[in-house]
């Protein structure tokens, strides 16, 4: 479960002055849903992700997942949340299996337990044949693995993406909506941010409009049409940011 | 703070290190191979030169004197110099380093001995040429032999015995121990050389494990896991630490053997009575102190350059903040070696500079064990300050992500 009450977050930047990134934003998302964050560049969906992964700290408000608080219980957090997004990347000179075995150590994983999990998701995901391969001799789709591998060593109640797609040639990006649908029908709570329309309109339960640091409207995609009388998602995303 | 973590990402940050060819190079190579190669190398280079400079029979002019032909004969038949014709452009030719020196005989020299007067020959030399100074040496050598032979004629015509050239004559004794020999020459080095390669052996892996990773992209995969700021930079300080004593400690051994094997190995370039550049004579415990006296400084130089290498968004950006830093750290470390500049209350406080006045102390064997204790204490403050910084550091999220 992710519930964000009043989340806000201020920076402060020395040309600008104070700048709002996320406004007061809040939400639910329900363990076996999927909750799309929808927004262009800058409109504070990457802020709102890092704050739920607790990478960053909210200036007010709070927000749970998985029952624990982002500010009170961080690791806690933490533990029970997998996060990827571009900006997560590999350590080259590991292995890919080095790479998966460290951040189960960091979740507290060890001997057997460590090693079933690892051995579990290298068969899941087909990753045998480059397991002792540095992650630098890796290909981007096989990158992709490795990181999702990371990302569920710990078997982690919540799934955060952000913008998980971005870069990724097709199968890549296919191969990734698989996997975050698959999180869902694992009955994970999972959340993600994208400006990709069909990759919202293919996968969320709900979805949620930023733009500005505000979320500017949220429900199911059956919701946002009948609420504007339009059935396209992209034109219903325009016409609520214009009017923002 | 979990000791598992630290250790899981102190183990993760070696094996990875280890791993990198940069890393290599600057922590296992460079103090291995570079410094006893400019050290011992640069001896030997030393010694071959001075031998070849020392072999070379100088080509000397003489102006004048054509009315002391006593003088001349002696210099012409002195195997010590080749003597070669007067010419009026002495001075170009010795700074051209055609000819080594010009001997200026004053007219009537021999006359003026022969009266008993006093007379000044004047020797024309290029001053920091080695040859020419080698040269000038020589001649010296020659006129004082000289000197002797008239004074000695002079003293027999007058009936007088030649022992009065050497009334009494002075015998030096040397009474330090052979450690604080080599110390006092080596003394202040020895430190330096410690301090500076404790730095250097810090500051690759500290903006490779901050800024790098940042580059890298792999800042904020390693901050989504649950282990803590802290846990994180501790462990990942440990590793910078390691780094640099492992450099130390690598380009000591690599040294001792170089200056063993150099003062065994070589003894043959040196000849009978010649004193060895090598013959350097530390006591090992001496070094030990040392050590132990640039630890904490060690740890100063890690959690500080992880600290300034955390601000910067990228490798490069990051050795920009530190290379300046090199200066900074050399300054105190080279104005320990300034005459006057000595141990005192104020000096003792002055990080770098303090532990590198007292591992001189040390290396020549004194122990002012006030000093010595009032320096480590100063430096575990000074490092475990800079620790602290670099812990609040990475708790924050603007310095960890530039907003």
């Amino acid at each position: 479960m992710i519930e964000a009450l009043q989340l806000s977050k201020i920076f402060s930047d020395k040309k600008r002055g104070e700048v709002r990134a996320v406004d007061a934003v809040s939400f639910r998302c329900a363990p076996g849903e999927i909750y799309g964050l929808l927004g262009a560049n800058g409109a504070g969906k990457t802020t709102t992700l890092r704050m739920l992964a607790t990478i960053f700290k909210p200036t007010s408000g709070t927000a749970k997942v998985a029952g624990f608080d982002v500010i009170q219980e961080p690791a806690k957090v933490r533990a029970h949340v997998g996060f990827l997004s571009t900006a997560t990347a590999l350590y080259g000179r590991l292995t890919a299996q080095e790479m998966v075995e460290y951040f189960g150590r960091l979740n507290g994983l060890e001997g057997t337990t460590l090693r079933q999990s690892v051995d579990r998701l290298f068969d899941a995901l087909d990753m045998n044949s480059y397991r002792e391969r540095r992650c630098e001799k890796l290909s981007t789709g096989m990158k992709q693995k490795v990181s999702i591998a990371r990302t569920l060593v710990h078997d982690p109640s919540v799934m955060i993406f952000d913008e998980p797609t971005v870069g990724l040639d097709v199968m890549a990006a296919r191969a990734i909506v698989s996997f975050i649908r698959d999180c869902r029908d694992r009955g994970k709570t999972v959340i993600f941010s994208t400006h990709v329309m069909s990759e919202v309109e293919k996968l969320c339960n709900r979805i949620g409009i930023i733009h500005g640091g505000k979320l500017l409207a949220e429900g199911t995609l059956a919701e946002l049409r009948a609420r504007s009388g339009l059935t396209d998602l992209e034109d219903i995303f325009v016409r609520t940011v214009g009017e923002a | 703070m979990s000791l598992h973590n630290i250790g899981t990402v102190y183990r993760k940050e070696l094996m990875d290190s280890l791993r990198d060819r940069r890393t290599i190079i600057s922590m296992v190579v460079v103090p291995i191979l570079v410094f006893p190669l400019l050290t011992v190398g640069m001896g030997v280079l030393g010694v071959t030169m001075v031998r070849s400079a020392a072999k070379e029979i100088p080509r000397v002019m003489v102006l004048g004197g054509e009315d002391s032909p006593k003088l001349l004969d002696a210099l012409h038949s002195f195997r010590g110099v080749q003597i070669v014709p007067s010419a009026p452009d002495a001075a170009t030719q010795i700074s051209e380093k055609t000819i080594r020196e010009a001997i200026q005989i004053p007219p009537g020299f021999d006359a003026a001995l022969d009266r008993g007067e006093k007379s000044a020959v004047t020797i024309e030399y290029y001053k920091s040429d080695l040859k020419s100074e080698f040269a000038l040496e020589t001649t010296q050598k020659f006129f004082d032999d000289y000197r002797r032979e008239v004074v000695k004629e002079q003293l027999a015509a007058r009936n007088l015995p030649p022992g009065l050239i050497d009334a009494f004559e002075v015998k030096e004794k040397n009474v330090a121990a052979e450690e604080k020999v080599g110390g006092s020459m080596f003394g202040g080095f020895v430190p330096y050389f410690i301090i500076i390669l404790c730095m250097t052996g810090a500051m690759y892996p500290a903006m490779d494990l901050t800024a790098g990773e940042k580059e890298r992209g792999t800042m904020e995969t390693i901050l989504c896991s649950p282990v803590s700021r802290t846990d994180l930079v501790l462990g990942k300080f440990f590793m910078v630490l390691s780094a640099s004593l492992a450099t130390a400690l690598l380009a000591v051994t690599s040294m001792t053997i170089s200056f063993f094997w150099a003062k065994h190995g070589m003894s043959h370039m040196v000849g009978a009575g010649e004193a060895s550049p090598f013959s350097v004579s530390l006591d090992p415990k001496g070094v030990f102190a040392v050590i132990v006296m640039v630890l904490p400084l060690s740890v100063l130089f890690s959690a500080g350059m992880l600290a300034i290498a955390l601000f910067a968004k990228s490798f490069r950006e990051a050795q920009s903040y530190l290379s300046p830093l090199t200066f900074i750290v050399i300054m105190p470390a080279v104005a320990s070696f300034l005459p006057g500049v000595e141990l005192n209350p104020k000096t003792a406080l002055i990080p770098i500079m303090s532990t590198s006045l007292v591992s001189k102390e040390i290396v020549a064997g004194a122990h002012p064990w006030g000093y010595i204790a009032l320096i480590f204490a100063s430096s575990c403050v000074y490092g475990a300050l800079a620790l602290a910084i670099a812990v609040k550091l990475f708790n924050r999220e603007d310095v960890l992500f530039r907003i």
